[in-house]
C-alpha cells in the first residue's frame, strides 16, 4: 500500500478537486464559468478546429526562437562577466538596473524597433532569458573551487584549454540549471507577450476567447494546456540534469 | 577588487551607455526614441502633476498587498506540505502544473470574479508569489539536514521544540531569499497587470503614455522608475537577509 | 648558497641538486596590517629525496610549498628548479591537493589521461592503463568520483600527477581527509610508486608519524612566522618498522623538538 502512495494520493487529490469544481459550479449557478466537462469539451472544440495544434506550435516557436538567442548570447556574457571581474564590475550594475523591469514594459520600444510582427514578442522572450541565464552561469563560474585553475594551469593548459577543459566541464551543472529556469521563465513571458501584442499562440488564445464572446470554457482549457506544456518542459529539462556525466554537480556532498 | 575600483568601472560603463544612447538618438532625428534628457525631463513632467508620486504608489499598494497575501498564506502551507510528505503528494501535481501559467493568463479570471480593477491586480500579484514562495518554504524544510534533526531528538527536544529550536533556524535564511526573489517576481508581475487590466500605476502609465500621444518620454520614464524602484526594493529585503544571517 | 646543515651518512652522497630555496620570505597584507607568513627559509633538496615539510596547521608550510610550485610569488629570496628560477606552474613539477582536485566531471580514465593530450592514443590509454593499475583502481576506469570514496580519489590524483612523468611532485596534506587505516595503506602505494619512478617529493603534513614513515629528511617548521627549527634526516631503509626502537627514537626526538608531551 504504501508503494503505492505517490500514485494513489495525487490521483485521488484529483479526482478530489474535480468533484467540487464541478459541484460548485452547478451549485453557484454561474452561466458563465465552465465545469470540467465544459473545459473537456472546450479542448475537443480546440482540437477538431485544428486551432490547438496551431496555437501550440506558434508560442512553441516563439519561445524557441527567443530562447534559443538568449542561450546563445547568455552563455558567452555570463561566461566572460564570471571570469573578468573588471567586466563583472562594468556589467552588473546595468543587469541589477534592468532586471527588476517586466519585460512586458519593453513592448512599446519593441513595437517601435521591430513593428508589430513575430519579432517583438520573440524580443520580449529574449530579454527575459537573457537575464535569467547570463546571471546564474556568472555564478557558476565564480563557484568554481580554485584549485581547478590552479590544477589547470599546473598541468601547461594555454588559455583555450583552460576555457574548454576546465571552465565549460565544471560550471555545467549552474549552467544547466540557469537553462532550466530561464526556460521556464521564457514560457511565462510568451503567453503574456502573445496576450498584447500577436494574434495567434496559447496566450492570445486566452485573451481572444474571452473578448470575442466569453467562452470561458475555452479560456480554462488554454491555461490547462500552457499548465501542461510548461510543466513538460520542465520535465524533460531534468530528466537532462540525472545524464550520468552532468549529476555529479547535484550530488549533496 | 577593491570597492572603488569597482563603483568607478560600473559608474563608467552606464554612463558610456547614456552617452551612446544620447549620441544614437542625436544622430537620429526622426525616431521616436527620446534621448536620456528628454526622459529626465519627462521624470520631472510627472512629478510635477502629481503623477508620478499617484502611481508609484497605485502599484507599490497592489504589490503590498497581493505579496504579503501570498507570503502569509505560502510559507506555512510550503512549509506544511515540506513536513507531511502525504500532504505534499496530494497538493504537489496542482502546484506543478498551476506553477507555469502566467500569472496573466489568468486575468479573463480575475475579472470574472472580481472586475477591472485594484482586486484583479491583487489577485494576480497574489497568485504570482504564491507559488514561487510555498516551492521555496517546502524545498527549505526538505532541506534541512538530518544530522541536525538526530541531534535534537537526541537533546531529548519535543516535536514542538525541533521546529522551534531546529527547523526554523535551518528554514529562515531560505525563505528570505525566496521571499526576495519573489518580490521581484511580483514586482514584474504588478506592472504587466496594470498594463493590461487596471487604469493607474507604472504599467497603466507606459501603455497610457504611447496610446495617448506617443509619449516615449514618458514611456522610458516609466520604464526607468520601474527599474529603479525595483531595485530599491531588492536592497531592502537584501539588508534584512544580512541582517539575520 | 646557504642550506642547513645535516649530519649523516647521507650527506657523503653526491646526489644532484634538485631543488633550492633561498632566503625565501612571505607577508600577506591583510585588513591593513602586515602578515608574516615565512621567515628567511633557506632549503636544498637532492634528486629522487622525498622530503617532508612537518608543522602545526596554519604554520605556512603550504604556502611554502604553493611559493615553490610557481602559484604564488614570495615578496622576497629565490626559488630554483635545476638552477632556473620559478616564476610559474610548470607540468614539470605537479602539485597534488587533497581528493577534492580530482575534476568531477571526468572518469578516472579522463582525470589520469588529462594531462596526456599531447600523446597518440595508444600511447595514452597504454600510459592511464599503466598507471589506474600502479594505483590499484583496475575496474573503476570509467567511473566517476562522485561515485568513488576518498581514498579512491586521491588515488586518482596520485595517478594523474605521476602519469605525466613529472621531475617533482608536491603533496599538500593528500591524505589529511581519509581514515587512518586508508591513510596507511595510501601510504605504502605512494611509496611503492615512489621507489619504482624515483621521483623528487615534497610532502607536507601536520603528522608527525606520517612524516618518520614516509621521509628521507623532515623538515620541522615552528608556528607563524614560518622558519626551518630543525632537518631531521632518517635514514632506516624502506619498509620502516614503525614499532621499532629507531622509528621510535626518530618519532620522540621530533616531539621533543615541538615541544609536545609524550602522553595523551
Amino acid at each position: 500500500m504504501k508503494r503505492a502512495e505517490p500514485y494513489l494520493y495525487p490521483l485521488a487529490a484529483t479526482i478530489a478537486v474535480l468533484a467540487i469544481w464541478h459541484a460548485a459550479v452547478v451549485w453557484s449557478g454561474t452561466r458563465v464559468f465552465p465545469a470540467p466537462k465544459d473545459v473537456l469539451m472546450g479542448m475537443n472544440e480546440l482540437l477538431q478546429k485544428g486551432l490547438m495544434l496551431s496555437y501550440i506550435g506558434d508560442s512553441l516557436r516563439r519561445v524557441s526562437a527567443g530562447y534559443i538567442m538568449a542561450v546563445g548570447t547568455g552563455i558567452p556574457l555570463g561566461l566572460a562577466i564570471g571570469w573578468f571581474p573588471p567586466l563583472a564590475a562594468m556589467i552588473n550594475p546595468v543587469i541589477q538596473m534592468l532586471r527588476p523591469i517586466s519585460p512586458l514594459a519593453w513592448t512599446p520600444l519593441a513595437v517601435i524597433w521591430f513593428g508589430v510582427s513575430e519579432a517583438a514578442p520573440i524580443f520580449l522572450i529574449y530579454l527575459s532569458a537573457l537575464f535569467t541565464i547570463t546571471v546564474a552561469t556568472a555564478a557558476g563560474v565564480r563557484g568554481v573551487p580554485g584549485m581547478y585553475w590552479q590544477a589547470g594551469r599546473n598541468f601547461g593548459l594555454s588559455s583555450a584549454g583552460v576555457l574548454f577543459r576546465i571552465l565549460l566541464p565544471s560550471t555545467m551543472p549552474q549552467m544547466i540549471v540557469g537553462l532550466r529556469v530561464a526556460l521556464g521563465v521564457a514560457w511565462i513571458v510568451v503567453v503574456a507577450a502573445e496576450m498584447i501584442a500577436v494574434n495567434s499562440g496559447l496566450g492570445y488564445l486566452i485573451i481572444d476567447s474571452r473578448n470575442a464572446g466569453k467562452r470561458y470554457d475555452l479560456v480554462v482549457a488554454g491555461m490547462l494546456l500552457i499548465g501542461t506544456i510548461g510543466l513538460c518542459l520542465d520535465i524533460a529539462f531534468r530528466r537532462l540534469e540525472k545524464l550520468r556525466n552532468i549529476r555529479w554537480g547535484f550530488q549533496n556532498e | 577588487m577593491k570597492t572603488w575600483k569597482r563603483v568607478a568601472f560600473g559608474l563608467g560603463f552606464t554612463l558610456l551607455l547614456v552617452l551612446c544612447w544620447h549620441v544614437a538618438v542625436a544622430l537620429n532625428p526622426t525616431s521616436l526614441i527620446p534621448g536620456p534628457w528628454a526622459v529626465v525631463l519627462g521624470i520631472w513632467e510627472l512629478l510635477e502633476k502629481g503623477l508620478l508620486l499617484k502611481y508609484v504608489v497605485a502599484s507599490l499598494f497592489r504589490v503590498t498587498w497581493g505579496y504579503s497575501l501570498a507570503i502569509i498564506l505560502g510559507i506555512p502551507f510550503g512549509l506544511f506540505l515540506g513536513s507531511y510528505r502525504r500532504a505534499e503528494l496530494v497538493c504537489n501535481p496542482f502546484l506543478q502544473v498551476l506553477r507555469p501559467i502566467s500569472p496573466l493568463a489568468w486575468i479573463p479570471i480575475a475579472i470574472l470574479w472580481w472586475g477591472v480593477g485594484d482586486g484583479s491586480a491583487i489577485f494576480l500579484i497574489f497568485l504570482a508569489s504564491f507559488f514561487p514562495i510555498t516551492i521555496t518554504a517546502m524545498n527549505a524544510v526538505r532541506n534541512v539536514q538530518v544530522v541536525h534533526i538526530q541531534a535534537g531528538r537526541n537533546f531529548g527536544l519535543s516535536e514542538r521544540e525541533l521546529l522551534q529550536q531546529i527547523i526554523y533556524p535551518s528554514v529562515v535564511p531560505q525563505l528570505l531569499t525566496g521571499m526576495r526573489i519573489t518580490l521581484g517576481i511580483a514586482w514584474l508581475v504588478v506592472v504587466a497587470a496594470e498594463m493590461i487590466a487596471v487604469n493607474s500605476g507604472l504599467g497603466f502609465l507606459i501603455v497610457d503614455a504611447r496610446n495617448a500621444g506617443n509619449r516615449y518620454d514618458l514611456v522610458i520614464a516609466g520604464m526607468a522608475m520601474i527599474g529603479f524602484i525595483g531595485l530599491i526594493l531588492d536592497s531592502l529585503v537584501q539588508s534584512l537577509e544580512r541582517k539575520v544571517s | 648558497m646557504s642550506a642547513i646543515q645535516m649530519h649523516s651518512a647521507a650527506a657523503a652522497r653526491q646526489v644532484a641538486t634538485k631543488l633550492v630555496v633561498e632566503n625565501v620570505c612571505m607577508t600577506f597584507g591583510r585588513n591593513g596590517r602586515a602578515v608574516n607568513v615565512l621567515e628567511d627559509i633557506s632549503l636544498t633538496v637532492r634528486e629522487g629525496e622525498f622530503l617532508c615539510l612537518l608543522g602545526p596547521s596554519g604554520c605556512g608550510k603550504s604556502t611554502l610549498l604553493n611559493i615553490v610550485a610557481g602559484f604564488i610569488k614570495q615578496t622576497s629570496g629565490s626559488v630554483l628548479v635545476d638552477g632556473q628560477q620559478v616564476t610559474k606552474p610548470d607540468p614539470r613539477r605537479i602539485f597534488v591537493f587533497q581528493e577534492r582536485g580530482v575534476f568531477p566531471w571526468l572518469t578516472v580514465e579522463g582525470n589520469i589521461g588529462f594531462g596526456l593530450r599531447h600523446l597518440s592514443r595508444e600511447d595514452r590509454e597504454q600510459r592511464v592503463a599503466y598507471y589506474v593499475n600502479l594505483v590499484g583502481l583496475q575496474g573503476f576506469e570509467k567511473a566517476y568520483p562522485h561515485e568513488l570514496s576518498g581514498g579512491m580519489k586521491q588515488r586518482v590524483e596520485v595517478a594523474r600527477a605521476f602519469a605525466v612523468d613529472p621531475d617533482v611532485l608536491f603533496l599538500d596534506e593528500p591524505f589529511g581527509a581519509l581514515d587512518s587505516i586508508t591513510r596507511l595503506q595510501l601510504r605504502r602505494e605512494l611509496l611503492r610508486i615512489w621507489e619504482t619512478e624515483k621521483k623528487t617529493i615534497l610532502f607536507v603534513t601536520h603528522d608527525i608519524d606520517e612524516s618518520v614513515q614516509l621521509a628521507d629528511r623532515v623538515v620541522v617548521m615552528s608556528a607563524r612566522p614560518a622558519r626551518l627549527q630543525r632537518l631531521v634526516e632518517i635514514d632506516i631503509p624502506h619498509p620502516r618498522d614503525i614499532s621499532s626502537h629507531q622509528y621510535l627514537s626518530f618519532r620522540d626526538s621530533i616531539f621533543d623538538q615541538l615541544g609536545l608531551a609524550h602522553k595523551v
